[in-house]
């Protein structure tokens, strides 16, 4: 064999390695998503959605968990939503170029970085200690519009990047102010954008687990929250909690709640990927 | 009129600045519970003892368990995250077909996107008891099977952000290596990948502090037992498993032991930190060689 033979062949070898790791991933991925659903499937029904946690196992259900989320969900929408955005059109639109501007950027990349374990250490100091709010859903809900913030702010000042600068001087030159501009145009031209982020962003919030459990938020709750006071759980800790118990019958329970946490992930990614795409097609400046 | 438009700007300015008033308090928080921590334990015994056992009779609290325990878990996922991902990334921009691209790269996400609780739920009930059958002594709870799973969870991390580096390398030396007659494998290795090598190197900073500071896949499967160790079979502690162990038992707040979830934390900190801004600078230093 010449050389170029030997390279040719190397060549193909990696083309069938390359293949193989692009695969695997997603081979893993299928594996796990067979196994969970083959162990919950039957596990879920009407009882299990709606049944209180109990000691029994089979008696057991996640109603107060997937109450909690949906909770944690809207409160947190709430709160991060008008606060992301709204930094996102300062930098963009207001910011100037300069030192500020540069230091506020590096800042933010930097909050994306840091664990959100460390977040649920911010929020148990601020929040519950200093604010008294105690293990609250509202305490949570900041935590976790703090954790988001970031995410919320990068792709706001995408969408709105995206805008191209002949819809504002059309604006300027009817005499609409730099607000009104902001308003009427460049904000419902990047809603699409800025609406993804937001999916995507609370698409995280709906997972963690981490800073939840660190600001106290507890895995056995035997009530629904009923204000943004009381005390609460949410899928993911209601996962782990039965996760880290040794009876098989709470795996199943856990692999049921698990589906469900799935779901709602999934639902949310897909309405955020399907707005990308409508958006795109759409909008042709 | 110019009144309004002044105070919206005020407002916006607000929502801006309260990022870095986020910043600032989690340095505050982490250094000041911190410090009354550190006037009752030396920083050096914090550095130097062996043993983490603040939750026992006999107290000790050296970090070095729970680093080795972060460190050996971080390790094994980028053993298996990066390899992988740097191939898929060399492989889908180098040999594969662009519709395929387009449709594996989409796929890919969905792995960073599962919920890291449904992660450890894997690691424990499915990888470590395949696992055991090659390896018997391994442990129910380890920092292989953990470390592994959160390999899996960052490999779109590393192949997508060193896929946009590879692509990113101008047209004309891809050309140039072909004109010498190179194989696709030679092009990619010799040429591309280390005209791209500062986007790879960021790529697995952050895969690495993304690594360092998740929670909930060590907190189930690889254990509760700080154990200074590069053994990879055995029950460790990571420094976020033992944050997230303390918020579970009833700890009084303001006691010794409620502190030593913020000297966790500031280590944490200071690690993530430390990579977040290393990547920050080697992108600003080399991203635009080609420009």
């Amino acid at each position: 064999m010449t050389n170029s033979d030997i390279n040719r062949l190397k060549d193909k070898a990696f083309q069938v390695f390359g293949i193989f790791c692009t695969f695997i991933g997603l081979v893993v991925l299928a594996v796990f998503l067979f196994d969970i659903i083959a162990e919950g499937i039957a596990r879920i029904d009407w009882d299990f959605l709606t049944s209180l946690p109990s000691r029994r196992a089979s008696r057991a259900g996640i109603l107060t968990a997937w109450v909690g989320t949906l909770w944690i969900l809207v409160l947190t929408t709430i709160i991060a939503f008008p606060l992301g955005v709204a930094a996102g059109v300062y930098l963009e639109e207001y910011g100037k170029k300069n030192k500020m501007a540069n230091f506020l950027e590096i800042n933010i990349a930097n909050l994306a970085g840091v664990p959100s374990i460390i977040y649920g250490l911010l929020g148990l100091e601020v929040f519950v200690r200093q604010m008294r709010l105690g293990g609250s859903l509202l305490a949570g809900a900041l935590t976790l519009s703090l954790l988001i913030l970031p995410i919320i702010i990068v792709t706001t000042r995408e969408a709105i990047k995206a805008v191209p600068r002949s819809i504002r001087d059309g604006s300027y030159a009817l005499g609409a102010s730099k607000w009104q501009t902001v308003w009427n145009q460049v904000l419902p031209a990047s809603f699409g954008g800025i609406l993804t982020g937001i999916i995507l962003a609370l698409s995280r919030a709906v997972g963690e687990a981490a800073p939840l459990i660190v600001i106290g938020a507890l895995a056995y709750v035997p009530f629904t929250p009923s204000t943004p006071m009381d005390e609460f759980t949410v899928l993911p800790i209601q996962i782990f909690n039965w996760t880290s118990r040794p009876q098989e019958a709470f795996l199943t329970n856990a692999a049921a709640a698990i589906i469900i946490l799935l779901i709602i992930t999934f639902l949310l990614n897909g309405i955020a990927v399907y707005l990308r795409n409508k958006q795109q097609k759409k909008v042709k400046w | 009129m110019r009144v309004s438009e002044k105070v919206i700007e005020g407002l916006l300015w607000l929502a801006a600045v309260i990022t870095i008033l986020i910043t600032a308090g989690i340095i505050w928080v982490l250094l000041s519970e911190s410090i009354s921590f550190f006037r009752v334990v030396s920083l050096a015994e914090f550095l130097t003892e062996k043993e983490w056992t603040p939750l026992f009779a006999d107290k000790k609290f050296g970090i070095m368990p729970l680093v080795a325990g972060t460190l050996l878990t971080t390790g094994v996922a980028i053993a298996v995250a990066l390899p992988i991902g740097l191939t898929i990334a060399v492989y889908l921009n180098e040999y594969a077909h662009a519709t395929l691209k387009q449709v594996v790269k989409p796929l890919l996400e969905v792995l960073a996107t599962i919920p890291t609780v449904v992660y450890g739920f894997f690691a424990l009930t499915v990888v470590t008891p395949f696992l055991q059958q090659f390896i018997p002594s391994l442990a129910g709870f380890n920092a292989l099977s953990a470390g592994i799973v959160m390999g899996i969870m960052i490999i779109p991390m590393i192949s997508s952000l060193s896929e946009d580096a590879i692509s990113s390398v101008p047209r004309s030396l891809r050309e140039a290596a072909y004109g010498m007659g190179s194989t696709r494998l030679q092009t990619s290795f010799g040429v591309m990948v280390p005209a791209a090598s500062s986007g790879i190197i960021v790529s697995v900073i952050l895969a690495i502090s993304r690594a360092v500071g998740e929670t909930m896949i060590v907190a189930v499967a690889a254990g509760q037992q700080p154990r200074l160790t590069l053994n990879p079979l055995v029950p460790i502690e990571t420094i976020t498993t033992y944050i997230v162990q303390v918020s579970l038992g009833d700890v009084p707040q303001g006691s010794l032991e409620y502190k030593t979830i913020f000297a966790a934390g500031i280590t944490l900190f200071v690690f993530t930190f430390a990579l977040n801004n290393l990547s920050f600078w080697i992108k600003k230093k080399y991203q635009e060689k080609y420009d």
